[in-house]
């Protein structure tokens, strides 16, 4: 057994310590917010927070995650202390600004640019360059920027 | 049988197809209905449903893949019904056939088209009734607004408006030019009595369409023309967004698969014993060309498949590469004609007749490519009681529950076919060459397998990788012959054919006396598939390119020498004319940046881009700024419409700049994101600017137009900035 804080839960879970994070939550929690793209942390639609760090589900052991605060985008507005039903401040921008098309990549998206924003509230565009390196097909790419300058401006 | 023909009669078309849409008998409507209505809901036309409480629900037939248009249709019929914007839903139309997509057949002959080609083998040749209406819910070609909305969602909205303004005329016993109408709520103007749509829609539902409702004028636009929040999106950015891969049901058990892995080569043993050894393990599945893992996780499926060492014959293609194809294709070149598509007076003899020095010539050659969507292939199925459930993204959901039906051997009442929102497909996932049924083969046994509990069947990104439809690699060479005054007066060419396809792509606008264009076959055994814009991607590149070498051979401004080859006042001229003002063409740029420019009509679209880039020091092309100027006709959702051309950009630049898939023994080469480099933020142009030129022409589609033009345009400025000419994509050092 495993003990998980997801979300603000405690879930004990019977999974091999190896499985990697990204599919106790999406199979064993059914958290699916959370995307597979790749597999190997390359594509970044599987992001979570992992001790308010964002990191690639894919390729973390389950095993490594025991214990430690985990968020998926399904309790990013809780765990900025918003009631339910109200949207996190970078969904808010993304509605905003329309971003999405497909969608599937944008969990991982929008949960790369909280982390981002919670240490660098006013990134540069290098900084942007350097922390969303998560892959989308659609190319939705300038609203992403788009949104996460028009929340650098009112932070 | 009562008979409501709706809005459009029988027609004959050239070559004597009729195709008149006989879209409701009283039976099909009862289908219909009972498939998405509850008590107190009136389901009007089959397309829009309205509710005892005024919520309007639209039921779309294209599935949302990101374009927006679900959106975008429901305004259409929305500003027609007149109806309060907050009181729209969307639903996904049923894959049944009350539920077929007439208007898109509709459209398809009114723009003078054949039954789409990429339809082929999907549609009978005939079109009779029943493949029509098993195969047209399709999204594809860019049809949405241009075909669905217009000649569908728009006249519906009106037909709609004009039977619930005749049953509040008949309940108060006056004429309906007494009336007047306003978000969704009739009023009888002398008396002040008034009605809304929902108290109205049962007794509305019951009279006939009009066939020709009076449909508004642009200027009374009110929704039309605006950009209303998507309707999709909310779901989108909390993760509730559920796609084929995020499908859920009781006791599901998941499959990890591997083809052959040269295509069409096929299982020949393999011993289950290690992936059995493995904990959560319950199957090991040969299937004809693929083995399977079936696994109480998807996770210990994968590595139950990895234990696996399956050996699969090749066909003989073991020794195919890139390369090899490259040779094949210049040999198919030397040694064939071709078959002509189109000719236009005598290149030939006009290439003799001018002085050798004025003959241009050139040879372009482009590689695979694969779609990468986010989402890989998946599919869930289940067998139960007879009956088989399959859940996953398509394209095209009528074809999609034909090609079920054909693969299990199940009757239409036995199959269900459940369509997911797809997180992208560019063309990947639909019903055309096999594309969907290779998958859905494999899902439907696995099923088989495990019945009466469902299966899900995820490709890894790997296998996805491995096993695509790509865009073809092929190769062309180009002859023109120039005459005194530097324009080109003979345009002859030989390429190696694509995909099926409609035959638009190889036109091209310029005012050239003398044209040949001559396709070559050159078969191999990789899957070919359509990609976003299909044959446009690399028919685009190359009469771009060479226009452009034309012009410099010329001696003579890239964008003055098009302009002056398109007639005056033409879409296509001014379209040019536009992109070329927004990018201040002609203006000083630094030192080591070019601009390059390019113009494609495609799917009914203009499309001119200008793009300002300069050559690294490693010979990687560097992007400072895309300029793109659009006719669509109008546009409907501009923030959606101008999305829609910036995702396009970014996916030609992508593939322009970094995408191949390579072949070595027979066999693709890039298997993940690691080795098929999609661009990245980063590399995101910092300026991508999106112009619409409004234009009274018929609307075009957007979802794909956007793309063909980045390629030429590129390579176009990487000439002006270094004078290379880079005649082979990707535009990689």
């Amino acid at each position: 057994m495993i003990t998980l804080k997801v979300n603000g839960a405690t879930h004990a879970v019977d999974v091999d310590p190896e499985m990697p994070l990204l599919w106790v939550l999406r199979e064993t929690l059914g958290l699916t917010g959370v995307k597979y793209g790749c597999g190997v942390a390359a594509c970044g639609a599987c992001t979570v927070h992992v001790d308010g760090a964002a990191v690639r589900a894919c390729s973390l052991p389950v095993s490594a995650a025991a214990g430690a605060a985990i968020v998926t985008i399904e309790g990013l507005p809780a765990s900025a202390g918003l009631p339910a039903g109200e949207l996190h401040p970078v969904q808010r921008a993304w509605v905003a600004v329309q971003v999405p098309q497909c969608g599937y990549c944008q969990s991982g998206m929008i949960m790369t640019t909280a982390a981002l924003l919670k240490h660098t509230s006013k990134p540069t565009d290098a900084e942007i360059d350097a922390a969303i390196t998560n892959l989308c097909r659609c190319g939705t790419y300038p609203r992403v920027r788009r949104a996460i300058r028009a929340l650098a401006e009112t932070a | 049988m009562k008979r409501r023909t709706l809005l459009i009669g029988t027609a004959v078309v050239g070559g004597g197809l009729v195709i008149g849409y006989r879209a409701w008998t009283d039976s099909v409507a009862a289908q219909a209905a009972a498939l998405v209505t509850r008590p107190g809901e009136s389901l009007i036309g089959g397309w829009v449903k309205i509710a005892a409480d005024d919520t309007v629900t639209v039921y779309v037939p294209h599935i949302d893949m990101g374009q927006g248009t679900h959106t975008a249709l429901a305004m259409m019929l929305a500003e027609e019904l007149d109806v309060d914007w907050s009181k729209v839903r969307t639903e996904q139309a049923p894959p049944e056939k009350a539920f077929a997509n007439g208007f898109l057949a509709k459209g398809w002959i009114m723009q003078g088209w054949r039954v789409p080609s990429f339809l082929d083998g999907a549609v009978d040749a005939t079109f009779t009734e029943a493949a029509r209406f098993l195969n047209l819910q399709l999204t594809g070609g860019s049809t949405a607004v241009r075909i669905t909305g217009q000649v569908g969602m728009r006249i519906m909205g009106a037909a709609a408006r004009q039977v619930l303004l005749q049953a509040a005329a008949s309940r108060w016993e006056v004429t309906p030019r007494e009336l007047t109408v306003a978000a969704g709520v009739i009023t009888h103007v002398r008396t002040g009595r008034s009605l809304r749509y929902g108290e109205l829609a049962a007794s509305a539902a019951a009279l006939d369409l009009s066939s020709h409702p009076p449909l508004k004028l642009r200027q009374d636009y009110r929704l039309i023309g605006t950009s209303v929040p998507r309707l999709d999106i909310p779901a989108k950015v909390t993760g509730a967004q559920t796609y084929g891969i995020d499908v859920r049901l009781p006791d599901m058990r998941y499959a990890a698969v591997m083809s052959a892995p040269v295509h069409g080569g096929k299982l020949v043993e393999v011993d289950p014993a290690p992936a059995l050894a493995i904990k959560d393990v319950e199957h090991v599945v040969p299937l004809e060309s693929a083995v399977a893992v079936i696994a109480r996780g998807y996770w210990q499926a994968r590595r139950g498949l990895a234990a696996l060492r399956p050996r699969f014959s090749d066909g003989g293609n073991d020794t195919v590469t890139s390369a090899r194809l490259d040779a094949q294709f210049q040999r198919a070149l030397d040694g064939s004609d071709g078959a002509v598509r189109r000719k236009i007076g005598d290149p030939a003899q006009a290439l003799k007749d001018v002085a050798r020095e004025k003959v241009v010539a050139a040879a372009y050659r482009v590689p695979f490519l694969h779609h990468a969507a986010m989402e890989p292939v998946n599919a869930t199925a289940q067998f139960k009681d007879g009956k088989l459930t399959l859940w996953a993204g398509d394209q095209a959901p009528l074809a999609a529950k034909r090609e079920i039906m054909r693969l299990s051997g199940l009757s239409a009442d036995d199959v269900t076919f459940m369509p997911m929102p797809l997180g992208g497909s560019f063309g990947r996932r639909g019903g055309a060459n096999g594309a969907t049924g290779f998958y859905f083969a494999q899902a439907i046994a696995l099923a088989r397998k495990v019945a009466p509990l469902p299966v899900q069947m995820i490709w890894s990104r790997e296998e996805d990788f491995a096993q695509g439809t790509y865009r073809p690699q092929v190769a062309t060479r180009l002859q023109a012959a120039l005459g005194a005054d530097g324009k080109p007066i003979a345009w002859s060419q030989a390429y190696i054919d694509g995909v099926p396809s409609r035959v638009e792509s190889f036109h091209i606008p310029y005012a050239i006396a003398h044209q040949s264009f001559r396709a070559v076959d050159s078969r191999h055994h990789v899957r070919l598939g359509s990609w976003r814009s299909v044959n446009h991607t690399q028919h685009g590149f190359w009469i771009e390119s060479f226009i452009d070498e034309l012009a410099h051979a010329a001696g003579r401004d890239p964008f003055v020498y098009r302009r002056d080859l398109l007639p005056v006042g033409s879409r296509a001229r001014i379209v040019l004319e536009t992109a070329a003002a927004k990018a201040n063409w002609g203006s000083a740029l630094p030192a080591g940046i070019g601009r390059g420019i390019a113009l494609i009509e495609s799917y009914g679209s203009v499309v001119a881009q200008v793009i300002e880039a300069a050559l690294g020091a490693d010979g990687t092309p560097i992007v400072h700024r895309v300029v793109a100027a659009v006719d669509c006709g109008d546009v409907c959702h501009p923030d959606t419409a101008t999305q829609q051309v910036e995702g396009a950009i970014v996916m030609g630049l992508s593939a322009a700049i970094a995408e191949r898939i390579t072949i070595e023994r027979g066999v693709v080469v890039q298997r993940n994101f690691t080795d098929y480099r999609l661009l990245t933020l980063a590399r995101t142009p910092p300026r991508i600017e999106v112009h619409f030129v409004r234009s009274d022409g018929a609307w075009g589609g957007l979802g794909e137009p956007g793309l063909p033009p980045v390629a030429p345009a590129l390579a176009n400025a990487l000439f002006a900035a270094s004078g290379r000419r880079f005649r082979d994509l990707p535009l990689m050092p």
